[in-house]
């Protein structure tokens, strides 16, 4: 339970369904509040839901049952709301998506300059300050192709960030990084965590999860199954499922 | 020796030449040409091949040839050697087609013009603005030097335009009407709005079904029968809709198949920084797509090229159809057409080497981006 003030929810999950095809359920009757600011790791074996869970939040996916609620606006078929949404929305994906025909800064001014109308100068400026950010200034003028991993995440959270979102959603950003650099990555998301910004973490680094989040919650089988702070889930798991995911990734 | 690597010292090995050589000539031929039993021996067949062909081939086109344009000396000299005297005998009709003769420097010159346009549209430096303003221009000059009736110069009607000047006129605007033509198809045809996706299928699978001969055909002869009493079409225009038409269609399919090539992560990415289903394909999805494609398109470029020596079907004389026409008429020079044939074919190779050449010098430009 999320110990927010009376404010409204800045996310709020209400009975959503969601299937693909006629069979498969994903999301089985989801009830989630997330506060503003808070920050959420969601976790659980591979095929629960989870990343469409948080793909519905921008859109990226669709559900069919149930109400989502994104920073007051209903998530429908209305072009104008999701749009709206995106806006406040900013995601990571674990194939980082970095546009590899344009350099790191034009990766950055591309929305900005486009979809803000904001002038060119200004724009550059803005990713400047974003790049520094994510420790990753000097390599403004390269292609993403000429960067580690490692640093081409770090390139995709500041493109996120240029937009100035209110939610920022990562969908396992470190899964595809090579040991060394999934340390540099979750540096640059713990700062940001720390900074107020509403985030929702995919991940399986549970070291990130005790060091950041308010809550964690697990998922099975499209069902949120548990939910808790870092401490209490990870040192005294309620549910069965629970308390086997866990033996399992914590095992080693 | 197995000395146990001190802690303390480290001595840095200096770079050293390798000790057997990985480039220059030997090396690349005993890699290509003799790198084994097989390959080895067809280089010598191959060899063996030329050292027996070549004098003959020599003999025949240089040594034994008639260079000169006297038919009789060609005609004595047939099976020997070669009679490039055809060529010199009938270049200006091969070339030109039926253009009148005394105004032959009418489409030199504006050939000469298209061409040297071509060169620069090519060349990086150029892109800007103003390009599209000096061809706007060079198709204006162009028009005007070869249709005559302005500036003094004597009408001259398209249907007498032909030779080199009519291919070089015919592929340029074919493929530059074709192209944006192919990008939209290629886009619709991948559209959720089913009246639209189907008009692009429907569309594709028409023109791919037939030959360009039919696509011209029709073009040509049965337009004409739809349009209102009085009104007729330029047989040059119905033409050139014909081949772009024919063009686009497979364009359109070669541009869709970089399109399928993109990933599903880059139109995710581009919808969660917020930009439109239009500014996605012309920031994102096309910039990749057509880069990826380069080489099909420009095998297409190349193959529109030298389709437009099918326009003969509807009597328009390009550089193929100005031959057939400069020797079939003339008894004298009927024989040594093949002689006439190389002769195009090298026009021909000149520039489809060309455009070869430069769709990979596309591919360098556009890779370099993405090595490491």
């Amino acid at each position: 339970m999320t110990t927010s003030s009376t404010a409204e929810p800045i996310i709020r999950f209400d009975k959503v369904n969601k299937w693909y095809g006629n069979d498969f359920h994903v999301l089985r009757d989801i009830d989630l509040d997330v506060a503003k600011g808070e920050r959420i790791v969601v976790c659980g074996p591979s095929g629960s839901g989870k990343s469409t869970l948080i793909r519905c939040i921008n859109r990226l996916e669709e559900h069919q049952q149930g109400h989502l609620t994104v920073d007051g606006i209903e998530l429908t078929d209305d072009i104008k709301a999701i749009d709206k949404v995106r806006k406040e929305v900013g995601m990571v994906f674990q194939q980082f998506n970095l546009f590899p025909h344009l350099t790191v800064l034009e990766n950055l001014t591309l929305s900005p300059m486009w979809v803000g109308k904001i002038p060119k100068k200004e724009a550059e400026e803005r990713a400047m300050q974003q790049l520094k950010r994510v420790r990753i200034a000097e390599q403004a003028s390269k292609y993403p192709l000429q960067l580690s991993g490692g640093q081409q995440q770090r390139v995709a959270i500041a493109r996120a960030l240029c937009l100035t979102p209110k939610i920022m959603l990562f969908d396992e950003p470190t899964s595809a990084l090579d040991p060394e650099m999934i340390k540099e990555v979750l540096d640059v998301m713990i700062e940001l965590a720390n900074q107020g910004i509403t985030m929702i973490c995919v991940t399986h680094e549970m070291g990130f999860a005790k060091a950041v989040a308010d809550r964690v919650i697990f998922m099975d089988q499209g069902q949120i199954v548990e939910q808790n702070t870092p401490h209490a889930f990870f040192n005294n798991p309620q549910n069965e499922r629970s308390r086997d995911f866990l033996s399992k990734i914590l095992g080693h | 020796m197995n000395t146990p690597t001190s802690h303390s010292g480290f001595t840095p090995i200096a770079p050293r030449p390798s000790p057997v050589r990985t480039t220059g000539f030997v090396a690349w031929s005993r890699r290509n040409l003799f790198s084994g039993i097989g390959n080895t021996l067809t280089t010598l067949f191959v060899l063996a091949l030329g050292i027996y062909a070549l004098p003959g081939i020599l003999q025949w086109g240089v040594v034994q040839a008639v260079f000169a344009p006297d038919a009789s000396a060609c005609q004595a000299a047939r099976g020997t050697g070669a009679c490039w005297g055809v060529v010199a005998e009938k270049y200006r009709l091969i070339l030109l087609g039926r253009y009148p003769f005394e105004e032959h420097w009418r489409p030199v010159l504006a050939t000469s013009l298209m061409l040297a346009g071509l060169v620069v549209s090519c060349i990086r430096m150029f892109w800007k603005p103003w390009l599209a303003i000096m061809w706007v221009a060079i198709m204006g000059l162009f028009f005007a030097l070869m249709a005559g009736g302005v500036m003094g110069l004597s009408p001259v009607r398209t249907d007498l335009w032909g030779g080199l000047p009519l291919t070089v006129l015919l592929a340029t605007v074919s493929i530059f009407l074709a192209f944006p033509l192919s990008v939209v198809v290629a886009l619709g045809r991948r559209s959720h709005l089913p009246a639209i996706r189907s008009v692009c299928v429907v569309y594709i699978e028409l023109i791919r079904g037939v030959p360009l001969i039919s696509v011209l055909f029709m073009a040509s002869f049965m337009f004409p029968l739809f349009m209102p009493q009085g009104v007729s079409i330029d047989v040059l225009t119905r033409v050139v809709v014909g081949i772009t038409l024919f063009a686009a269609a497979y364009m359109a399919e070669i541009i869709r198949g970089g399109l399928q090539a993109i990933p599903k992560g880059q139109l995710e990415a581009a919808d969660t920084l917020g930009l439109s289903y239009w500014q996605t394909q012309r920031k994102v999805v096309l910039p990749q797509a057509l880069a990826m494609v380069v080489p099909s398109i420009m095998n297409n470029f190349i193959s529109i090229f030298k389709d437009t020596s099918l326009v003969t079907i509807v009597s328009m004389y390009e550089l193929t159809g100005a031959l057939s026409l400069a020797l079939n008429s003339d008894v004298e020079w009927r024989p040594f057409k093949i002689e006439a044939y190389l002769f195009i074919t090298l026009v021909y190779f000149v520039f489809c080497f060309a455009m070869s050449r430069y769709s990979l010098w596309v591919e360098k430009q556009l890779s370099t981006s993405k090595a490491r």
